[in-house]
């Protein structure tokens, strides 16, 4: 360990972007179910997530105040008739990561508006979970997301998973002005009113994106979910520069013109670490010789463990997020608010891009809670996640380096992810092209009987959702020069990924400075909590 | 696209049943009380055997047991096959196989029952289902009788591969478009056979198959 007195604050405490001088202290980067500790060259330019928000002091207070002063609507209980039909629909476990300590926001909101709803006479009310083609919750997450008591009295006849591939359980509604269907859950399109509970964890959640696409089907998602709209979206969290968020618009107010739906959107802040791993948030500079010790010895933990235990270990931990914002009423209205406290927690300005940026990739996803970040999810997490955090201005230069830290290894969970096996192993060897892989295989993998039995009946994405993944990765395939997987353990994945591979992270830089040059400049985006940049 | 199938295995795959349940049905009703005694007792002294040779061997199974039925009329056995339907194998099914059936119609497959059981046995079930089509044994009668042996070949083991394969040269599907579901390792030609196979409520062997070789593994309930 370095001396203590090379450890003395070389940077502007008030600043998320410190530059790394000689004497800087090495990083503390995941590197998948465990953390790599290294040092980075002199000029490195790391950006740091801004430190929570403080939350609202009293979540059920703000609730109440939003659901009674709405955006654009009337308040809520004027909206309650005795005898009406009301569906709410809920954001699913996707978000936020790592799943937040109990009571999870979305219970609290329901608390609220079912206690309301009793008082108004309204007894036909379901929970409908809004996982589009996302697996199904098991009844255990189902549980912990509302907890006991709303789950005793609703589970399973009124809570229930939404069923995208159910041919009685979808409606069609007119189509947009583009030709784009929309198809929306029978319940919820029969219901006098609906509630849409949202959590929003980072900007591209929320808004019209919340039912045009959280109780859809794929007849409706393919107009927006495909490579050629991921290509017109220069960032998916800024929704000017979105193709993807302008679609999910358009069929959003299709939804809104025919159906009433009053929307409950919650901001968090980015408290994502618990007392004992609370040093992971801050910056080195910062850490305190306990905070150090810790690190290591967690390092050195999760480091001997099985990976799957490690990756147990890591989940067990549940993030104390504080809710910094609830609004309410209309979709658009109430989502530009959501979305100005979420930039304010999330953005931080940096001048330029570089050419080479590195992305610590971490254990979990919006796509593997209580899984296994497969490889085409280390994909979707560097190439679609991390590459979009910005307002519509890469990190990266254009034709520059992306260095991913994570072990690569070919594991897949067969229950939650069963097309994700075929298309790694069957699709990717033949070809990388999104246009190719949508035109010839996407039909086939959406309609496999296998594959939609197993989204039904089981707990599996949908067989259509690798394509998904992959076509989100599109923008940062078809943007940077290079994709080097650092730590990588085999060789297989990097190539089957059409990305090169090194044992280090300081060989990956060097392998980098190659392709861009010696003066390339370096970011490490220092990663979680989430941080998004503002590239000026 | 091309036309395509779904080949499905019955027993274990979409009803919990196999054959000796259906013979021991026919055994049932022999149609005398003696009859029904002598081959009840003579299936009861044999079901450790029939066991033994499931296990070991679906063909030896297969052959070995249809022999039990010589001498059963033909106006018999199919008079009984819709009793034996309601009563063995419709209680039997999976309450998920229509789903899967319907699911597999639905995304453009012609739905087609792949079986070692005796078609008269498979008729009344194949039209519950509402498949389009069924390869299955057919057994031997002379002057109305059942001889006890199946007119070959035997739809079973690597046989079921060969039907398949020949089935979709006469009706024109692509065979590595076309998907096959069975529950038992035996099976395993007949799912290697097509382009995308798929284990249902897999045996130890082909849960294992199935994990080796990335097949969709579904649990019927």
């Amino acid at each position: 360990m370095r001396p203590f007195k090379t450890l003395q604050k070389l940077y502007d405490e008030e600043s998320q972007v410190v530059i790394t001088e000689k004497g800087s202290p090495p990083r503390a980067l995941f590197y998948g179910e465990g953390f790599l500790q290294e040092d980075l060259p002199v000029g490195t330019r790391v950006i740091f997530p801004r430190p929570p928000l403080a939350g609202v002091p009293n979540v059920k207070a703000a609730i109440r105040w939003a659901i009674n002063h709405p955006e654009g609507m009337e308040p809520l209980h004027a909206l309650l008739k005795p005898g009406m039909r009301l569906t709410c629909v809920i954001d699913d476990i996707s978000v936020p990561l790592p799943p937040m300590v109990t009571p999870d926001v979305r219970q609290s909101i329901l608390e609220v508006v079912l206690e309301l709803a009793a008082d108004s006479g309204v007894d036909d009310i379901h929970l409908v979970i809004a996982n589009a083609l996302h697996r199904r919750m098991t009844e255990a997450e189902m549980r912990r997301m509302v907890g006991q008591k709303i789950y005793d009295a609703f589970y399973p006849d009124r809570y229930y998973n939404h069923d995208a591939e159910d041919p009685d359980g979808i409606v069609a509604l007119e189509r947009t002005s583009h030709g784009e269907e929309v198809s929306v859950n029978r319940r919820v399109a029969e219901s006098d009113l609906i509630i849409y509970v949202n959590v929003n964890f980072v900007p591209m959640n929320g808004g019209h994106k919340s039912m045009g696409t959280g109780v859809s089907n794929y007849a409706s998602l393919r107009h927006h979910h495909n490579p050629k709209t991921i290509r017109e979206s220069d960032s998916y969290m800024e929704p000017k520069a979105s193709a993807l968020y302008r679609s999910n618009e358009r069929i959003g107010k299709n939804i809104d013109k025919h159906l009433k739906v009053f929307h409950i959107e919650t901001s968090l802040n980015n408290r994502m670490f618990g007392a004992p791993t609370d040093f992971l948030a801050k910056k080195e500079e910062d850490y305190t010789e306990g905070d150090r010790l810790k690190f290591q010895a967690m390092r050195y933990a999760l480091s001997k463990m099985p990976r799957a235990m490690a990756r147990k270990v890591l989940s067990a931990v549940p993030a104390p997020y504080d809710v910094t914002g609830v609004y309410a009423g209309a979709t658009e209205p109430a989502h530009q608010k959501t979305l100005e406290t979420s930039w304010k927690q999330y953005v931080v300005p940096v001048e330029g891009q570089s050419d080479i940026v590195i992305f610590p990739i971490p254990f979990i996803s919006p796509y593997s809670v209580n899984s296994i970040l497969n490889p085409l999810l280390v994909q979707v997490m560097g190439l679609g996640y991390f590459y979009n955090l910005n307002r519509g201005v890469p990190l990266v230069k254009k034709g520059g380096v992306l260095i991913l830290l994570h072990p690569a290894y070919d594991e897949f969970d067969p229950e939650h992810h069963p097309s994700y096996i075929e298309f790694f192993n069957r699709l990717l060897p033949e070809t990388r092209d999104s246009m190719k892989l949508e035109h010839k295989y996407e039909k086939e993998f959406a309609e496999n009987p296998s594959y939609v039995h197993l989204y039904r009946k089981g707990n599996a994405y949908h067989g259509v959702h690798p394509f998904y993944m992959w076509y989100w990765g599109e923008n940062g395939r078809q943007h940077v020069g290079k994709v080097i997987v650092a730590g990588a353990e085999n060789n297989h994945v990097p190539a089957l990924m059409g990305w090169d591979r090194t044992d280090t992270l300081t060989e990956a830089i060097e392998e980098a400075r190659g392709f861009m040059g010696r003066s390339a400049t370096i970011s490490l985006l220092r990663i979680a909590p989430t941080v998004m940049v503002d590239v000026k | 696209m091309p036309a395509k199938a779904a080949f499905f295995d019955v027993d274990g795959t979409l009803v919990k049943t196999n054959v000796v349940h259906v013979y021991a049905y026919y055994a049932m009703n022999r149609g005398s009380v003696l009859g029904i005694a002598g081959r009840t007792l003579s299936t009861a002294v044999s079901v450790p055997l029939f066991g033994v040779m499931d296990v070991l061997d679906r063909k030896t199974f297969n052959e070995f047991f249809y022999r039990y039925y010589a001498g059963l009329s033909e106006d018999r056995l199919v008079t009984i096959a819709q009793d034996m339907f309601e009563d063995v194998l419709q209680p039997a099914l999976f309450e998920q196989s229509q789903d899967l059936i319907d699911q597999a119609r639905r995304s453009g497959c012609k739905v087609v029952l792949v079986t070692g059981a005796l078609d008269f046995t498979m008729r009344p079930l194949a039209r519950h289902l509402g498949v389009d089509d069924m390869i299955a044994n057919k057994m031997q009668f002379v002057g109305g009788k059942a001889t006890g042996k199946v007119i070959p070949p035997i739809i079973e083991g690597a046989n079921k591969a060969n039907a398949i394969r020949a089935y979709c040269v006469k009706e024109g599907l692509a065979l590595d478009q076309c998907h096959g579901y069975s529950d038992s390792a035996s099976d395993y030609a007949m799912l290697a056979v097509v382009g995308r196979p798929t284990a249902v409520n897999p045996d130890m062997r082909l849960r294992s198959i199935a994990r080796a070789y990335n097949w969709p593994i579904l649990d019927l309930k």
